[in-house]
């Protein structure tokens, strides 16, 4: 009998403290789930970064791509860069054609398609031969090297959002994109369609891809999710996947290191990559796109032939996103 | 009564079960078979044991059989000292013999392979930082390591007997091991044609090389502690030698004593001569072992303690030169959030295993305890080098990140693996490493030195034990049975 009653004690004991785990193991998940989600950071140039969809849902009144109209003025923010000499420019270093470092080159410089932009906004701001300061900036660092004023300005692949507008201006769009499908050549993959089914799919970890392979994966693996969109080539490479979603520039980006893999089918999301300033630095801003204004008139199109044009499943030649204005 | 097997220079082991087994009473002999069968049997068979102690009574009133009983003791009580001596140090002796030549050897293996992978990570970071055209002695030196891991492996899982934990660490290591070579490869060729794939090759290779190192360091620990437990069947006091050896000198002292009391004469020299045996078994017994014991205690505590943190210590330069590396390739590729500050994964990490290497000032951590554990000048002086080096490559690396940092890549590479005239973190690691495996060097040594004064103090002790006692043994007999002819 006393064996019994402490029996049913110990069990009652057993049961407070089960709860008391239970509840404890809830806590710990709740505090960690935050720092968990927010650990995933993006890294080289995903693109959309999660918010993408303040660029597809224009609702309330946000146009992203509308910006500032061009002025060749100096401002307080253009002369404290003239004053100083040089432009701090926050890049990558790691998006083959757009911004990357060539190891055999013998300085190895800089170079891609956003790089030549760079070129062409500081010879605007300073002169012939200006000097440039190149700062890597992760993908998850770029709008705080901007507000923290680490960097005049962003050109990496960024996608203007209407998220992203709260914390940065940007200059009109320079480059249109979209999500798109890379796959190996020989693959029956033949874009964002049915053909994903039961395959496995890459995509950068809180990047728009991920997003949005949630919304709508056509039945495809899609638990494969890298710190950088470039992995995902390797895991292609490796044979752990069968396609990769990332955007369409960083796709081509891909699909140029290797010539067994290409675009699959049209880009199903529309983005615009903008060069990224201070919200407060409306003179730059006006600057910039006053050089996008020129930049658009043939520069433009001589860099995407140097660099994008013989990409696999790029257009041979293509024409820069028309300004938008919103004063 | 007939006493003549024990009267010439009967061998004393048989001497204990003649002396039992020939009294002339066949009806009470302990064993089953003769006359006692038939007739005890019918209505319920006395034990063995009963019978035996009947015998012993009825023995035990006489002199002669008082005598018999007295020899029998003293026999079996200098038998069974040399055996349990012999038993006792063989053991302690064979696991001496292990430490030396078995589980230190594995754990120095196992802590190569732990060291080789990472060596060859490093190796393989810095060659690619290098550029497309990596320099001939970085490839070499990934190579050799590569080589030195596969070998090791090899005589580690030959070694592994039935450690289920070592075996799995080792097959997971060979699983892995071509894996993490092919992805370098690959690393490798796209590096040689200038694509930034090559980076993203590296880092998956970094993270395969990452779930390497932690089989690697299980399989070290696991081989640090079978190293242990043979630290711990050698050392202990051989306590039931000891305590029968004293139970023998006693009885034979006692037996000497009733001798003179009962005889008036003062030397029995078969029972001096057991008397004398076994007090120089029990000698070189405590002796020995103590003596051995102090050389095992010494090659752990001035060995094996310091063998073990200066590996430790070699790793984590080894690590934190990797990530350095790592810092350089990635470019900023993966983030690791700290508080709500993004920081690059590979700087955290260069950070962490610094700071357990030099601790905040660089003379703390892994380092400070390998200078303190050094028991001479010549233990602290690589350990002190190592210190000063580690300081100079902090501040070096400080000089490096700021170059990075400001957007200066090509001086953040000058100044990591650039010409030693540029100050590199390159020269300050090799410096590291190079005095790290100088103490490493010379700790084998002192513990091979202490380890082998150890296992020879119990050179020769279990077979001596053996001999003494078997001759002590029939010195006993001998002396009893000079004492009973006398009742002839």
């Amino acid at each position: 009998m006393l064996r019994g009653r402490l029996r049913s004690s110990l069990r009652g004991w057993g049961g407070v403290a089960a709860m008391a785990v239970a509840c404890a193991l809830t806590a710990v998940f709740a505090l960690l789930l935050p720092l968990t989600q927010a650990r995933g950071d993006g890294s080289t140039g995903q693109g959309g970064q999660g918010v993408a969809e303040g660029a597809q849902v224009k609702a309330d009144d946000c146009n992203p791509e509308a910006s500032l109209r061009p002025s060749p003025n100096d401002g307080p923010y253009v002369e404290d860069i003239k004053k100083r000499g040089y432009l701090t420019v926050g890049v990558d270093q790691n998006s083959y054609r757009w911004g990357y470092r060539d190891p055999n080159k013998s300085e190895s410089k800089l170079e891609g398609f956003d790089i030549d932009l760079v070129h062409a906004i500081a010879e605007e701001i300073l002169g012939p031969e200006p000097d440039i300061r190149f700062r890597a900036v992760p993908t998850n660092q770029r709008i705080p090297a901007i507000k923290n004023g680490d960097v005049d300005m962003v050109v990496r692949t960024m996608t203007i959002t209407c998220d992203r507008l709260d914390d940065v201006a940007f200059s009109t769009a320079y480059f249109k994109t979209g999500q798109q499908v890379l796959a190996p050549k020989n693959s029956d993959i033949t874009g964002y369609n049915k053909t994903l089914k039961d395959k496995k799919v890459c995509s950068a970890k809180s990047s728009t891809a991920e997003d949005e392979l949630e919304k709508n994966s056509f039945g495809a693996d899609t638990s494969t999710k890298v710190p950088n969109q470039l992995d995902c080539l390797v895991r292609l490479q490796l044979g752990e996947v069968d396609a990769v979603v990332t955007d369409g520039a960083l796709a081509a980006s891909q699909a140029a290191q290797d010539p067994t893999v290409m675009l699959m089918g049209e880009p199903f999301t529309e983005e615009y990559y903008g060069v990224a300033m201070k919200r407060e630095a409306e003179d730059l801003v006006r600057r910039v796109n006053q050089v996008l204004v020129d930049y658009r008139k043939g520069d433009w199109q001589a860099s995407y032939e140097d660099w994008l044009a013989d990409v696999p499943g790029m257009a041979d030649t293509a024409e820069p996103p028309a300004p938008e204005y919103s004063d | 009564m007939t006493y003549p097997p024990n009267g010439g220079a009967a061998p004393p082991g048989p001497a204990l079960p003649t002396m039992l087994a020939i009294p002339p009473q066949p009806g009470a002999s302990p064993a089953p078979a003769g006359p006692s069968g038939p007739l005890a049997a019918v209505p319920s068979r006395r034990t063995a044991w009963s019978e035996g102690v009947d015998r012993l009574r009825t023995a035990a009133t006489t002199e002669p059989g008082r005598l018999r009983i007295i020899g029998a003791v003293l026999a079996l009580l200098v038998v069974a000292f040399g055996a349990v001596a012999t038993w006792e140090m063989s053991e302690r002796s064979a696991a001496a013999d292990d430490v030396l030549n078995r589980s230190q050897p594995l754990s120095r293996d196992a802590a190569d392979i732990y060291r080789s992978l990472a060596d060859a990570n490093t190796a393989a970071s810095s060659g690619f930082l290098a550029g497309g055209q990596e320099p001939a002695e970085v490839i070499d030196r990934y190579e050799k390591d590569i080589r030195t891991a596969s070998e090791k492996l090899a005589t580690a899982s030959a070694n592994s007997g039935s450690d289920p934990a070592s075996a799995a660490a080792i097959a997971k290591l060979n699983k892995l091991l071509p894996e993490y070579t092919g992805l370098i490869e690959r690393a490798r060729a796209n590096n040689r044609q200038g694509l930034p794939l090559g980076g993203a090759y590296l880092r998956y290779a970094n993270d395969k090389m990452q779930t390497m190192l932690d089989a690697a360091e299980q399989l070290y620990k696991e081989e640090n502690e079978r190293l242990r437990a043979d630290y711990d069947d050698a050392t202990p006091y051989p306590w039931a030698a000891i305590g029968i050896g004293a139970l023998a000198l006693g009885a034979l002292v006692w037996a000497q004593r009733r001798n003179y009391h009962r005889t008036n004469r003062v030397f029995n020299h078969g029972l001096v001569a057991a008397t004398a045996a076994s007090a120089v078994v029990l000698l070189w017994l405590l002796v020995g072992h103590t003596v051995a014991r102090a050389g095992l205690d010494d090659s752990y505590d001035h060995g094996v303690r310091s063998l073990n943190v200066l590996n430790d210590a070699r790793i984590a330069s080894l690590k934190a030169r990797g990530n350095e590396n790592m810092t350089l390739v990635s470019r900023g590729a993966e983030t690791r959030e700290v508080g709500d500050v993004p920081k690059d994964k590979f700087d955290l990490e260069y950070q962490s295993q610094m700071e357990q290497l030099g601790g905040a000032e660089g003379s703390t951590g892994l380092l400070g305890t390998a200078a303190s554990l050094a028991d001479d000048a010549a233990g602290r002086e690589p350990v002190a080098e190592a210190i000063e080096n580690v300081k100079d490559w902090k501040d070096r690396h400080k000089k490096a990140r700021g170059e990075d940092d400001s957007g200066n890549y090509e001086g953040a590479l000058k100044k990591v693996i650039g010409a030693r005239d540029q100050d590199p973190t390159d020269e300050s690691f090799e410096n590291v490493d190079d005095a790290l495996e100088n103490a490493l060097e010379y700790e084998q040594q002192e513990f091979k030195l202490a380890a082998q004064d150890g296992r020879n103090a119990m050179t020769g002790l279990p077979v001596g034990a053996a001999v003494l006692a078997v001759l002590g043994a029939a010195a006993a007999v001998l002396g009893i049975g000079r004492r009973l002819s006398e009742y002839r």
